[in-house]
């Protein structure tokens, strides 16, 4: 994706460990791993304002990191943090075990991919791209040379003479990477990297960026408010809420175990029903749809207050009402109208409404080329999802 | 497709024209007339004068009476060549302290909360709220020979004797950098106000330490707002009148008292003029070669942004 010129590039960059196999890459998971990037009860506060608050996280060598989270959630600020443009009030940020506080921020084997690129504006693209490497002292024909095999990487290599303002956003982006890219750090931090990038472009822009980190064995963390990108691009996300970690796990654990109706509502959508633990732990009673079964025994006390929360894909619409169970009933069902439908081309999205009143929302992919017998406007429907789509949170 | 403008549209765009040809071109013209007429004992003390009853046979005698005698004349009386050296060198040098000094201090401005640099701002400009003049006399009492700048100097122990400040090239030198150094520090710190700080980071991130990031990044960018400061500073030094009139000796003449000799002393007009002729040429040239320069890359720029 990124030129015939990468396997150059690659047998440059020594140690950095290549191509780890993607299926059964857990670091995190092994006790004896050792973090590259150790934070331990990180602290950092505007006026009364926490903006990351008693974090403690760690990173390992080769995995590619997100940080989602709302806007001021802090995790802009944490990025910062490893950085050096911000002193933390408390805690320790660590490098390949090192403790970083005493260390400047031009000192730090970390780079940093502005969101604004930060571009030097009268500097042309291989100045700018030689410019970290001419701080190390290196000497001359060495630069050019790692220059000239950084723009070819970025497939920026008849650009060079032009300066920033000459060159489009995506090609100022490429710029920005390739500046960071060239000095081999151990660690890349990009802040919201494709945020200034059309919606196409940036889809390929987030595939060319995992297949660079994959082949250059890097370590990135990427600081995002787009939980798809976040999705798309990352081994692991952390998910921040007000200076707070939430959850830290691998993008499908995100999304099919959040730990907390936070997660599960900040991360894609949700139907979500309070009720409490039935006395067989294998249903959660008394919520607006009524005795909800689940497959997997609730880790809860028996009467405690829980939340049952279904994705929209995950419930079935049907015309007719489902046979009901043999020996319980009809379950995990209900009745409803259809309120609004969304048409996405893919996915059709319904916002429904029960006799009760109760909103929800299902998503059906529509895998026929019908157009005229779809579930439309003020149509009666029955919803149902099975025991094991539901997930069972307990705060 | 052209598009039109109205009566009012039209009136409103040519007023600064109109301006500036009533108040530089016309006199201007005059001037440059004047430097090339010969000296009378006459009201006006020149020839020829323009007789509009002689007719076409006046206009003929007019043309015919003017000459370059007064130029050539400039360039025989090392007077005057000595008073633009000495005037460029002045303003050169009176330049460059005010960069040394200008820059510091518009750049401790941009540092501070932005608040502050409001109140900064008011303070670099406040000594325009008492007179010129009235501010250089001050500088003549500070810097006589009993003046407080000696009594300080003698308090301290630093001289054992009273130096003599007034009449010297450097009390001509405290005068102007003292007196232009809001022309320098605005232009300064509106060119390093706009800096974005990020580039900075970027430049402390990419392994740049700060007194290096502040020769790659913040000099370099801040470049147009030297040159204004400059030009700004320059122009007007040069042609100064007041500050070596007041402060400096008779040996410092600068070109603008050498003017004033010859049309108020030597009643010369003709010379005097040419000699204001020639300070013009040598003044514009400069700034028309930095104009094109700047014209040709904002169009560079223009040129590129088109995707």
């Amino acid at each position: 994706m990124f030129g015939a010129r990468m396997q150059t590039v690659e047998s440059a960059g020594g140690s950095a460990k290549r191509g780890f196999a993607k299926r059964g890459f857990a670091p995190w998971a092994d006790r004896n791993a050792q973090p590259l990037l150790r934070i331990e009860g990180l602290r950092k506060r505007f006026g009364a304002f926490a903006a990351v608050d008693q974090l403690s996280l760690d990173i390992y060598q080769g995995e590619f990191f997100a940080l989602l989270g709302p806007s001021g959630c802090g995790k802009t600020t944490l990025l910062r943090l490893i950085a050096g443009f911000e002193e933390p009030d408390a805690g320790r940020i660590l490098l390949d075990g090192v403790d970083l506080a005493q260390v400047p921020p031009h000192r730090r084997p970390v780079n940093m991919m502005f969101q604004s690129y930060a571009l030097f504006p009268h500097l042309n693209v291989e100045a700018n791209v030689a410019f970290g490497l001419k701080q190390e002292g290196l000497p001359k024909p060495q630069i050019a040379e790692r220059v000239a095999d950084m723009l070819a990487l970025v497939r920026l290599e008849s650009l060079g003479r032009r300066k920033p303002h000459e060159l489009s956003g995506g090609q100022r982006q490429r710029v920005a990477l390739a500046r960071c890219l060239v000095k081999r750090p151990r660690l890349l931090l990009l802040d919201e990297p494709m945020a200034a990038l059309d919606k196409k472009l940036r889809g390929e822009t987030q595939f060319e960026l995992m297949e660079l980190q994959r082949r250059l064995g890097l370590t990135f963390i990427i600081v995002t408010h787009d939980q798809s990108e976040a999705m798309t691009v990352a081994n692991r996300i952390a998910v921040m809420d007000r200076g707070r970690l939430m959850q830290i796990a691998p993008p499908a654990e995100i999304y099919e175990q959040p730990n907390s109706r936070w997660v599960a509502d900040f991360i894609g959508e949700v139907n979500l029903f309070e009720g409490r633990v039935g006395d067989d732990g294998l249903s959660v009673e008394g919520t607006a749809l009524g005795r909800l079964r689940v497959s997997a025994k609730v880790n809860a006390e028996p009467q405690a207050t829980v939340w049952v929360a279904v994705r929209p894909e995950k419930m079935q619409i049907m015309r007719a009402e489902p046979a009901p169970d043999q020996q319980t009933g009809p379950e995990n069902c209900a009745a409803a109208t259809v309120v609004d439908v969304g048409y996405l081309g893919d996915l059709s999205i319904y916002k429904l409404r029960t006799e009760a009143g109760v909103p929800l929302k299902a998503a059906v992919a529509n895998t026929g080329r019908s157009i005229g017998d779809a579930i439309s406007w003020d149509d009666k429907v029955w919803l149902s999802f099975p025991p094991q789509a539901a997930i069972v949170l307990t705060r | 497709m052209k598009p039109e403008y109205s009566f009012w549209q039209k009136l409103v765009v040519r007023i600064p024209y109109a301006w500036l040809v009533a108040f530089f071109l016309v006199p201007f013209l005059i001037v440059l007339k004047i430097s090339l007429s010969q000296t009378a004992i006459a009201q006006p003390p020149y020839t020829p004068t323009f007789d509009v009853t002689a007719g076409w046979h006046g206009v003929r005698n007019f043309f015919a009476g003017l000459s370059l005698d007064n130029y050539g004349f400039l360039g025989t009386d090392p007077l005057y060549i000595l008073s633009y050296v000495k005037s460029l060198q002045i303003a050169a040098f009176s330049t460059l302290l005010l960069l040394i000094i200008g820059y510091p201090i518009a750049y401790a401005i941009t540092r501070m909360p932005r608040r502050g640099q409001a109140v900064l701002v008011v303070l670099v400009v406040l000594p325009f709220w008492t007179s010129f003049l009235i501010r250089i006399y001050a500088w003549m009492n500070i810097l006589q020979h009993d003046g407080p700048l000696n009594q300080l100097l003698m308090a301290l122990h630093i001289v054992s004797a009273p130096p003599a400040w007034l009449a010297t090239d450097t009390a001509v030198y405290i005068g102007i950098v003292y007196s232009y150094l809001p022309f320098m520090v605005l232009p300064l710190y509106a060119t390093l106000e706009k800096l974005d700080e990020q580039l900075l980071e970027a430049a402390a991130d990419l392994g740049c330490p700060r007194w290096k990031t502040f020769w790659l990044v913040t000099l370099p960018l801040s470049a147009p707002g030297v040159v204004a400061g400059s030009l700004l500073c320059f122009i007007p030094i040069v042609g100064e009148f007041v500050i070596p009139d007041l402060l400096g000796g008779s040996r410092t003449s600068m070109i603008g008292q050498t003017i004033w000799t010859e049309f108020f002393a030597n009643k010369d007009w003709p010379t005097a003029a040419a000699v204001a002729v020639v300070l013009v040429c040598l003044l514009v040239t400069p700034i028309v070669i930095f104009q094109n320069h700047a014209m040709f890359q904002k169009q560079d720029m223009r040129g590129s942004e088109r995707d």
